[in-house]
């Protein structure tokens, strides 16, 4: 039974890290309507951008507050040059646009800080916390509590600026009907490069945080498809969602992954690890089936 | 001058639904088709069947597959190399399991096999759409390449997967030249693609265009959504599959399920993309682009890279080879979304005026 709750507890802290990303999505989406599918690149050029600005003599503050320019500077690029353009496109459109945009920075990054895998050193040791192994005899990593505390703070942070600031209520109301928010006044262009600002700060802390722990290296492109099953599964406009899909998914994945390969190999024989890959979006499919809208999202209702 | 339309009248119902109803088309389109298939075997290199011919034909007919799905249909799929994957292992299959089937037959059951399985897939497309249904065929992705590697029977036993596809033999005559594979494949893309044209003009491809441009509104006028969005999942994953099948038996000869992998999956939607979403020529055109940029980067980089005196190593070569990727799909989104097609398009309508402006 220990063991399970050592899995599940894992499974939760990691399903964290995967809520950090989504939130990156969310926030793109919630504020502007398009799905960025180069939010997982984001999370690349941020960290590769605070591992390159310390190898080139920078202090961690110092880098940390560099790769936060750059991802302002880059969001607002974005803006101007790819998302301007495509205003009045179909979401389909916007949303393939961003899968070039993810190519073109994991090409451009390696290109600009090098491709080799570095480490990002942040202070927190990965190591299981002394009081609960000796306690509960499980492996629970500090660094694991506090990228949940992060993502915690983050979520709040979010979820107090979108409700309460006056830009957050200007987000909110693009997100409902662009030209409506158009015509009352709103600039859409400074909304939307704010929106990409802040998408940008949400891709540094999941950099950092994953990069701290798995390393600077183009796997961390990956984050985004982790982070699509937990979208679905908690619903693209919902902040609450992204975090209640994250720990879903990744408390299920690592129990699926402990405990489904063995039953299989008792049916079928043979090797069958590696679930992890998939079945966070077969769960994900699955339940659209029941609930197209996932967990958290809105009824939408179409009209013609 | 070219394209002068003038006397060229109608005078029957047929002759005016023909699939090219202008005479410079259909002497251009025969023209094409005799370069195919005289004039390039005549005198292209080896080199130039292996390497380029046989897989700008296998990738233009899977993206003829995605185009009729995402183009005509539009539900976006990024999980079409799974398809592929499908048609090649159950063309391997068919051949491996069933005494004498022939290799034609193989594979259009290869085909089917992908139809049914992308009918599963496309289940899910009757409840959610749009992004969600993107993400959704990502579950196909991964889940198919995972199957392929993890069930040993798929591949007749071998360690990861690895499948070596028998021989070609076709009414008795065993294709081992790259000429022959490349007219083999250049004859089935032939017959699909002509197909495919058809089909998008006939009542299916029209509630198909329906369903794409409002699908509430489809249903509203009486076009019944399941079916037809079945069969779109279902043709795009027969194209699809017949595409891996002869990826697997004309072009590589052995392969292995990583090899259909994600980045493969978003090839071949750069190549509808950037040749034209919703346009068969568009699905040519496009797989052309896709596949000669790299081979052009490859050529060009290095020359302008010692013209500059640049430092330079294959390593950068990959990257600026992204980076140009993503660089021309946001271009020609932004510029011109209806891809290579429409240029074409809009070529034939200067041809038609030229000499004159107006």
């Amino acid at each position: 039974m220990n063991f399970f709750f050592e899995v599940l507890i894992g499974g939760l802290l990691s399903g964290v890290m995967y809520a950090l990303v989504a939130l990156g999505f969310v926030m793109i989406y919630k504020a502007s309507g398009v799905f960025n599918f180069a939010q997982g690149a984001m999370v690349y050029l941020a960290a590769l951008s605070v591992v390159g600005c310390m190898e080139k003599g920078a202090p961690l503050w110092l880098a940390i507050i560099l790769a936060f320019v750059i991802m302002t500077l880059f969001g607002i690029a974005t803006e101007k040059f790819v998302l301007r353009k495509l205003v009045n496109q179909p979401p389909i459109a916007l949303f393939m646009a961003t899968i070039g945009l993810a190519f073109f920075i994991e090409g451009l990054a390696p290109m600009i800080f090098g491709s080799e895998p570095r480490a990002l050193e942040l202070g927190i040791v990965d190591e299981p916390i002394p009081w609960v192994l000796d306690n509960w005899n499980m492996v629970i990593s500090k660094f694991d509590l506090v990228a949940a505390g992060v993502a915690a703070v983050l979520v709040a942070t979010l979820a107090l600026f979108f409700q309460y600031t006056r830009i957050g209520r200007a987000l909110r109301a693009v997100a409902d009907d662009h030209q409506a928010a158009l015509s009352i006044g709103i600039p859409l262009q400074h909304i939307w490069a704010i929106v990409w600002g802040v998408a940008g700060f949400v891709a540094l802390v999941a950099g950092m945080m994953w990069g701290a722990r798995n390393g600077v290296q183009f796997a961390l492109t990956f984050t985004a498809l982790k982070a699509l099953p937990v979208l679905i599964l908690g619903g693209f406009t919902s902040v609450p969602g992204a975090i209640v899909g994250g720990l879903i998914i990744g408390a299920s994945e690592k129990l699926a992954e402990i405990y489904i390969p063995p039953v299989m190999q008792d049916l079928f024989g043979g090797n069958f690890g590696g679930i992890e890959g998939w079945f966070p979006y077969v769960l994900a499919l699955l339940f659209l089936l029941v609930r197209p809208e996932g967990l958290f999202g809105e009824k939408h209702i179409d009209r013609v | 001058m070219l394209y002068r339309e003038a006397g060229q009248f109608k005078t029957t119902y047929a002759a005016d639904q023909q699939i090219f109803p202008i005479r410079q088309d259909r002497i251009g389109v025969i023209a094409l088709l005799v370069v195919a298939f005289i004039g390039v075997p005549l005198f292209a290199s080896e080199y130039w069947f292996s390497a380029i011919l046989i897989p700008f034909l296998i990738f233009a007919l899977a993206a003829l597959g995605l185009n009729v799905l995402t183009g005509y249909a539009g539900q976006l799929s990024l999980g079409s190399a799974a398809f592929m994957a499908v048609g090649a292992y159950a063309a391997y299959n068919f051949q491996l399991r069933i005494e004498g089937i022939p290799i034609l037959v193989s594979f259009i059951c290869a085909g089917l096999t992908a139809a049914g399985v992308g009918i599963l897939f496309g289940l899910p497309s009757l409840r959610i759409k749009g992004f969600y249904l993107a993400v959704a065929t990502l579950a196909a992705q991964f889940f198919i390449v995972w199957c392929l590697t993890k069930f040993p029977w798929l591949s007749n036993n071998s360690s990861s997967g690895v499948i070596s596809t028998q021989r070609l033999i076709i009414f008795g005559h065993e294709l081992t030249t790259p000429v022959e594979k490349y007219l083999l494949v250049l004859s089935i893309v032939v017959v699909m693609a002509l197909a495919a044209k058809n089909m998008v003009r006939s009542a299916t491809g029209r509630a198909w265009m329906a369903v794409r441009d409002m699908d509430v509104a489809a249903s509203v006028i009486g076009i019944k959504l399941m079916p037809t969005k079945l069969l779109a999942f279902a043709v795009s994953s027969f194209y699809c599959g017949v595409a891996g099948a002869l990826y697997a038996f004309c072009y590589l000869g052995s392969v292995e399920p990583d090899g259909f992998s994600l980045e493969m999956s978003f090839k071949i939607l750069f190549m509808i993309i950037i040749g034209g979403v919703g346009s068969i020529m568009g699905s040519f055109l496009g797989a052309a682009f896709i596949l000669l940029l790299p081979i052009f980067l490859d050529i060009a980089l290095p020359f302008f890279a010692e013209l500059f005196g640049l430092p330079f190593s294959s390593a950068t070569v990959s990257h600026i080879q992204i980076t140009v990727f993503g660089a021309l799909i946001m271009f020609f989104l932004i510029v011109e979304p209806h891809g290579l097609a429409r240029l074409w398009q809009i070529a034939k309508e200067k041809l038609r005026l030229w000499p004159f402006p107006h």
